[in-house]
């Protein structure tokens, strides 16, 4: 076998055992679904009647929130599976089966490609999820099925393999759990500070540049844009730029981190 | 922390470092097993540089470190085909493998259990049936009985035997003097990361003058009597006793009844002692100022 043939076995290898995990371990899988549907029901529910109305439509302006809010979540549930890869991948090092990975003649990013993997797939379950607890309350969006659809899930897809690489090195960089789970928490914070849950036009000056510029606000606009009909302008390319250099710089981090001699 | 050590390892042996806690032995180990880098110096194992090729050393060596390395969240079973999937072995080959490894290392039972579940000597087991599931030519063992009750000791014992007895090379690290002396070929003994001592058990047990035969005495009066009587004695008078160096053997041992018995002294009990592995390791290991003297 060569060398890509190595790299696809043991980064399937190493997903089987991270999905085990998963399964095992239900708990955290179960929160990182729980908190956006929360947060969801939450904002439609609690917030919803008045933001609405803020948004300044002339119909009920809950129903309008909904559709307002759905990718400000979606994103949400992104930044939460993250957060919870970070932990993983930090618990996951003070194993000692790690050390035996280092001794074997094995592919070795696969020990990272593989959480990565998984990471996508409980993105997946989870995107899904809000998705159908969004359309259960009356998430209505324009976007026909094919076309605009797919390209959401390709844009959530995107930013989802971004922050899952950086939440990795995160983990990785970590001196112990504790600080992995606290190291990604902006990111859970970022929605709030974007468009996610109200037009930056809204805020104050210095909120509202950050708000703008921030990678998030442009990943949500897109989002917006292609599952409600609103105009992306410039958003995609922005996000499409910010997600190729998290994932890139994620990337390289967490390799380096891991590749770092445990003796230094 | 380590300096200059210089090691062979003859192929198909078991070689024993040995050394008290902090000698550097888990180093010297994770270095041999490419997990550490080296400052310096060239090591070949299995006939490839350490520094140059390391996925090659990795292809050739199974490692069991100290600390276990089984995932916990997977089933004995798990862990074994994973171990099996990784050293890219065929689906029908790593499932008779793993099932022939569960079996040999009494795991059947337990092997839809999840690992974390095992007690020490399982789990221990585990560990090292995953290291073997790649039929390395060589395999590290970082004391692979500490914490183990006797009986799991001398079953792994057992194991090692039987693999060095398949041509495997088994490089171990213990502290237990008794292990080594079972086991090893070769022991080198390992403190405050220098090479102290190297040899057969054998070689490094004649490093010590013979042994020696103890009379304890009833009252004072014995052992004056009878330290008069021998005079290239040690004698401890908190104690009672007289320590008269010997061999050990029946011949000189009859000579000494006979010393007794024509003095008339009377001894409370008697007991003969060869030097052994302990004395060894505390004479070389506990007098730091005389290390340099006592080895090169």
């Amino acid at each position: 076998m060569n060398t890509l043939a190595y790299a696809v076995s043991d980064s399937t290898t190493m997903l089987r055992r991270n999905l085990r995990h998963m399964q095992r371990y239900p708990s955290l899988t179960l929160m990182l679904v729980g908190i956006p549907v929360i947060f969801l029901l939450m904002f439609v529910y609690v917030f919803g009647g008045t933001l609405g109305a803020g948004l300044g439509s002339t119909s009920e302006g809950r129903a309008e929130y909904v559709n307002y809010v759905a990718p400000g979540i979606l994103l949400m549930a992104v930044a939460g599976v993250a957060q919870g890869t970070a932990i993983s991948v930090a618990m996951d090092m003070t194993e000692g089966i790690i050390a035996r990975f280092r001794t074997m003649a094995i592919f070795r990013p696969s020990v990272l490609t593989g959480h990565v993997l998984g990471s996508m797939i409980q993105t997946g379950l989870s995107l899904a999820v809000v998705i159908g607890v969004a359309l259960l309350i009356g998430f209505r969006p324009t976007a026909d099925l094919i076309g605009w659809w797919i390209a959401a899930i390709g844009v959530l897809a995107m930013i989802t393999l971004a922050l899952t690489w950086l939440t990795v090195a995160l983990g990785l960089a970590s001196k112990n759990v504790e600080a992995a789970s606290n190291l990604p928490m902006p990111l859970m914070l970022l929605p709030f500070l974007g468009s996610g849950f109200v037009p930056t036009d809204s805020m104050p000056v210095g909120l509202r540049w950050f708000a703008e510029y921030q990678p998030f606000t442009s990943v949500i606009e897109t989002l917006r844009g292609l599952l409600m009909g609103t105009s992306i302008g410039n958003s995609a390319i922005i996000a499409a730029a910010w997600c190729a250099a998290i994932t890139l710089a994620g990337y390289l981090w967490a390799r380096a981190a891991f590749n770092r001699d445990p003796a230094r | 922390m380590l300096d200059g050590i210089d090691l062979n390892v003859a192929e198909g042996t078991i070689f024993a470092l040995l050394g008290p806690n902090g000698a550097g032995k888990t180093t010297t180990v994770q270095i041999l097993s490419t997990l550490i880098g080296a400052d310096g110096g060239d090591v070949c194992v299995a006939g490839h540089d350490l520094g140059r090729d390391p996925d090659a050393v990795r292809d050739a060596i199974g490692v069991t470190g100290q600390f276990s390395a089984v995932d916990n969240l997977l089933t004995g079973e798990e862990n074994l085909t994973l171990m099996a999937d990784l050293r890219h072995l065929e689906r029908t080959e790593g499932r008779r493998r793993t099932s022939q490894l569960l079996d040999q290392f009494d795991l059947v039972e337990v092997s839809k259990k999840p690992a974390g579940t095992y007690s020490g000597g399982m789990r221990r087991r585990l560990d090292l049936a995953m290291t073997l599931v790649g039929d390395s030519r060589i395999i590290f063992l970082d004391e692979p009985t500490t914490g183990l009750d006797p009986r799991s000791r001398r079953t792994m014992w057992q194991i090692i035997r039987e693999l060095v007895a398949g041509g495997v090379t088994i490089f171990l690290t213990t502290h237990y003097l008794e292990e080594a002396d079972q086991l090893a070929d070769q022991i080198a003994v390992l403190n405050h990361g220098r090479l102290i001592a190297r040899g057969t058990p054998d070689e490094l047990k004649r490093l010590l003058p013979g042994g020696h035969i103890r009379l304890r005495f009833n009252d004072p009066q014995g052992l004056e009597a009878a330290a008069r009587v021998f005079g290239e004695s040690t004698r401890d008078d908190d104690s009672l006793t007289l320590e008269i160096p010997s061999d050990g053997g029946v011949r000189s041992l009859r000579a000494l009844l006979d010393q007794l018995d024509s003095t008339a002294i009377e001894v409370g009990s008697l007991s003969v002692h060869t030097p052994d592995l302990d004395d060894v390791f505390l004479s070389l290991t506990g007098q730091p100022d005389n290390e340099k003297e006592s080895v090169r």
